[in-house]
């Protein structure tokens, strides 16, 4: 989307630096830089991402100067940054709420690509990348919550390097190796936290490859219509820059208000509990964000086929850009498939809900047995069918009904569907300026 | 825009559903029992702690909890800090102030002797957490059957249920008990515990303390306020006491919230009409 | 609204025109963002448990005459010494113009509940004020401390006499809580 360069540098001193190393120009790229005009606020959630990783990063640093990762401090270290560190109760509490946050963030903004078709040529590595940077994000939570060594923390992560030990062969190896043990134990805390402390870093070099392949190809638009001339955009400063800081605003109002108010609500009581390695809790669950893929990974009885099944319901993201067949991009005009989508959303949280029960508890009851007990769909089942839609939606449908599909009409160009008929025909005669794009690549509609 | 604001309101709303103050008991425990849900002092968006209600709290986990609960997590001194059941304005620092002081030597706490280097015993200052009760987790079980008696310190965030759960767990065990149920010798019947069985023995009964008067001072006037150690006071004031330890840091929280909630609307707000501004005769 | 042909360019007006919203918006970020930075310095700072022990309480009256109590405080070494007669003699007929660094003994005590000096409780921070080594008692030219590490020798009063240490031993702040007991800091 973007042409060559605009930037001219005023000052000597500015003129110096863009001879040497053109970061000011890559400033001055990003604020000019053309975006459809008609982005919506679906389309805040990467700048919200951004501002919760540096957030993350910032307090998560600071949280590293108090924690003591030794399974003899570590509960008493976070409970120490509470007390008696100060403004401790604010980091650990941002940082905490901010691991939700992020992921509530990061199923907007993975939503938002799927309905709008942003997996789609010529954008299929930009996903990739998006969904690496969300496995990477998976990896990061699930380490840093075994760090309070509290009861879920010891359980959740006996529970995931167990999932190591299913593969065949090289699976009992594999797990103790990886907990430097023969169970969970300081060995393991400690190259946690390590990983931990590391993976974000990661991730902000992922941010920045997806941010330049974003720029690259340029952004997608909810009708899906690639920008044709300049009057199909405006630049990112002040246009977007504002609407985002407008949206950061609200986001900043529901991370405030967990942060004040609830600040354990998204958490689970057993966490204040310090870890025993001889009592189970009652209920191992996951944060909130990983329910779905925990109900994937409780739908079936075979324990490894649960596994695979489980980071399956990942790998399927990876392929998805070969896995919708549709020409067009946005299912705002894909009247089947919009229907489908719909589903998976409500599929999702049903998926969600599934992963926090028990899976032998009745979700939908209909009627009572001999004894008078309630009867019905238990969560297992209900976890077999979302499962099953899951994979269908991905693997069937997408495929399917791209190729049966009779799609709406699309717009000409963005300018067409923003402002109408007469005022595109009007503009396409006095501007005839397209818009380059770089890499030489046809705009797809 | 408008999706986007309802879908927070909506978000928002679920979980302001769940109290404001922890987890929320949903209504009956497990065997029919109904919950009693205490209006806290604590709850709600600018709820504090009750002085009042957190000394006499301290008095009942001194005089009856501490026999058997450690307290691992807090200080004597954080007695003193604000919000705290014993913080006076006089006495800012807590590790000054003379209550903190004489509640601490109250306790013996271990300590070694840096002349011969054998463990002697002291009384405790400001400085010192409070005192485990057993030395170790077995010598725990040794003296209590073969159960644990659980740290208190952060034992109303370690239950959903939270403050509710707590004060009906010690006021439940008058609960008549299933026919069906059979009980070993060292459990009780207590419907609010998980399973129903509960290795410690009604902590609380009537006549085990008795609350000293005290006087204060009700906008210039002393005012003496004596108040009965029935069960459910003596439950309801050592769930506030454990309520403050597991969150000290409540009022403040509270205080910079509110303080950031409206500055963060304020500059929301500012960022709505900048984005209305910058947008205004832009079509999109 | 048809007439309007906004492109990237025509959108604002001149540079000169500064809303007065976007004035009160960048400064109640600023703000903000000012406001949002004290948490994180502060933090850095002690924590309470830390404070909490920033003062100690000592009983003199366990410690004999002639001998030294040493106790940690703030991290460092205290030297809470029970002088002699002599010591004390001798630390108060020592020329004080003559010294490195010139003090008097009654200087470097201080007064209890009464105002009275008790010049048999020396309280020092057991630290050489040359680079930092902790001197030993009962030692060196001038019955003092002396410090291994360089060779510094101070007097029955902690002060320099002899030796690259450029300074006198430093007497924490100390009062009387009672007529046995010290808190030091």
């Amino acid at each position: 989307m973007a042409g060559p360069s605009t930037y001219e540098p005023k000052y000597a001193a500015t003129k110096w630096v863009d001879q040497r190393l053109p970061i000011i120009r890559m400033g001055s790229d990003f604020m000019v830089y053309p975006s459809p005009r008609n982005l919506n606020y679906w389309y805040t959630f990467g700048a919200i991402l951004a501002l919760i990783l540096v957030s993350q990063i910032i307090t998560g640093v600071i949280l590293g100067m108090h924690y003591v990762a030794s399974v003899d401090q570590a509960f008493d270290s976070v409970q120490r940054i509470r007390r008696d560190v100060p403004y401790g109760w604010l980091m650990q509490s941002m940082h905490a709420v901010g691991a939700s946050m992020f992921f509530l963030a990061v199923y907007m903004h993975m939503f938002r690509g799927l309905y709008y078709g942003s997996y789609k040529a010529p954008r299929e590595l930009l996903w990739i990348i998006g969904v690496l940077m969300y496995l990477i994000m998976m990896a990061t939570a699930f380490l840093g919550y075994t760090l309070p060594w509290g009861q879920m923390s010891f359980w959740g992560a006996t529970v995931i390097t167990g999932f190591f030990g299913a593969i065949p062969v090289v699976g009992q190896g594999l797990q103790e190796w990886l907990l430097g043990g023969y169970a969970v134990s300081n060995a393991t805390l400690t190259r946690f936290y390590s990983l931990h402390f590391v993976l974000p870093f990661i991730l902000v070099g992922l941010t920045a490859l997806h941010v330049w392949g974003l720029h690259h190809a340029g952004q997608n638009n909810p009708i899906g219509v690639t920008p044709k001339t300049k009057k199909d955009t405006l630049a990112f400063h002040p246009y977007y820059t504002v609407k985002d800081a407008f949206a950061v605003g609200v986001f900043l109002l529901i991370f405030a208000f967990f942060i004040f108010y609830q600040p354990d609500a998204l958490g689970h009581a057993d966490n204040y509990i310090k870890a025993d390695p001889l009592l189970t809790p009652a209920h191992i669950v996951p944060e909130w964000y990983f329910l779905p893929f925990y109900a994937i990974l409780r739908a079936v009885p075979d324990k490894l086929g649960g596994i695979l099944l489980m980071f399956g319901a990942i790998a399927v993201l990876f392929i998805l850009p070969w896995l919708d067949t549709s020409k067009v991009r946005s299912m705002r005009f894909r009247p089947i498939a919009k229907w489908f989508f719909a589903i998976f959303i409500v599929n999702a949280f049903v998926l969600g809900w599934v992963g926090a029960e028990v899976p032998d508890d009745i979700a939908v009851p209909f009627g009572t047995n001999a004894e008078g007990n309630a009867t019905g769909m238990s969560f297992y089942r209900l976890g077999q069918i979302t499962t099953a839609y899951y994979f269908l939606y991905f693997l069937i449908i997408l495929p399917f009904v791209g190729l049966i599909e009779r799609p709406k009409p699309r717009p000409a160009s963005i300018t067409q569907s923003v402002l109408g008929e007469a005022e595109a025909r009007r503009s396409a005669k006095a501007d005839k300026e397209p818009v380059v794009v770089p890499g030489g690549l046809a705009p797809a509609e | 825009m408008l999706k986007k604001v309802l879908f927070s309101a909506a978000a928002v709303g679920l979980l302001f559903g769940a109290g404001t103050n922890g987890a929320v008991a949903a209504g009956g425990s497990d065997y029919g029992y109904k919950m009693a849900h205490p209006d806290w002092s604590f709850m709600g968006i600018s709820g504090t702690y009750d002085p009042n209600a957190m000394r006499r709290g301290y008095q009942v986990y001194r005089e009856v909890c501490s026999a058997c609960h450690a307290m691992d997590q807090i200080a004597f001194r954080h007695l003193g800090d604000p919000g705290g059941p014993f913080h006076y304005e006089a006495y800012p620092n807590p590790n000054d102030n003379p209550y903190v002081k004489a509640i601490a030597a109250d306790w013996t706490v271990e300590d070694l002797d840096p002349e011969s280097g054998d463990v002697v015993e002291r009384v405790g200052i400001p400085a010192d957490p409070f005192p485990p009760i057993y030395p170790n987790p077995a010598a725990a079980r040794a003296s209590n059957g073969g159960a644990y008696p659980p740290d208190l310190s952060v034992m109303v965030k370690a239950r959903s249920g939270g403050a509710d759960y707590v004060y009906n767990l010690l006021t439940a065990y008058d609960a008549p008990k299933p026919a069906d149920v059979k009980l070993t010798p060292g459990v009780y019947w207590n419907p609010v515990m998980d399973g129903g069985k509960i290795a410690m023995k009604a902590p609380l009964i009537e006549g085990i303390l008795e609350y000293p008067v005290v006087t204060v001072d009700d906008h210039g006037e002393s005012k003496e306020i004596a108040v009965e150690a029935t069960v459910e006071q003596m439950a309801a004031d050592v769930t506030h006491f454990l309520a403050w330890s597991a969150d000290p840091k409540l009022e403040e929280r509270k205080r910079a919230g509110f303080a950031v909630m409206a500055y963060l609307s304020l500059l929301t707000l500012l960022f709505f009409l900048s984005y209305k501004r910058v947008w205004k005769n832009v079509e999109h | 609204m048809a007439e309007i042909a906004v492109t990237n360019d025509e959108t604002l007006d001149d540079e000169g025109k500064r809303d007065f919203i976007f004035l009160a918006t960048g400064a109640a970020a600023a703000l903000g963002g000012a406001a949002l930075v004290w948490p994180f310095v502060a933090q850095m700072g002690k924590a309470a448990d830390t404070l909490a022990l920033g003062s100690i309480e000592i009983n003199v009256s366990n410690i004999p005459v002639g001998s030294q109590l040493k106790t940690l405080w703030r991290g460092k070494p205290v030297f809470v010494r029970h002088r002699t007669a002599e010591e004390i003699a001798a630390a108060e007929a020592v020329d004080v113009a003559g010294l490195p660094d010139p003090a008097t003994d009654a200087s470097r005590l201080m007064p209890n509940g009464e105002g009275v000096l008790r010049p048999e409780i020396l309280v020092m921070v057991g630290v050489c004020t040359h680079f930092g080594c902790i001197p030993v008692g009962e030692a060196g030219d001038y019955d003092g401390w002396y410090c291994p590490c360089h060779g510094s020798h101070y007097d029955t009063s902690g002060r320099i006499r002899k030796g690259p240490a450029p300074a006198n031993m430093l007497v924490p702040t100390y009062s009387w809580t009672s007529a046995d007991v010290i808190k030091v800091g």
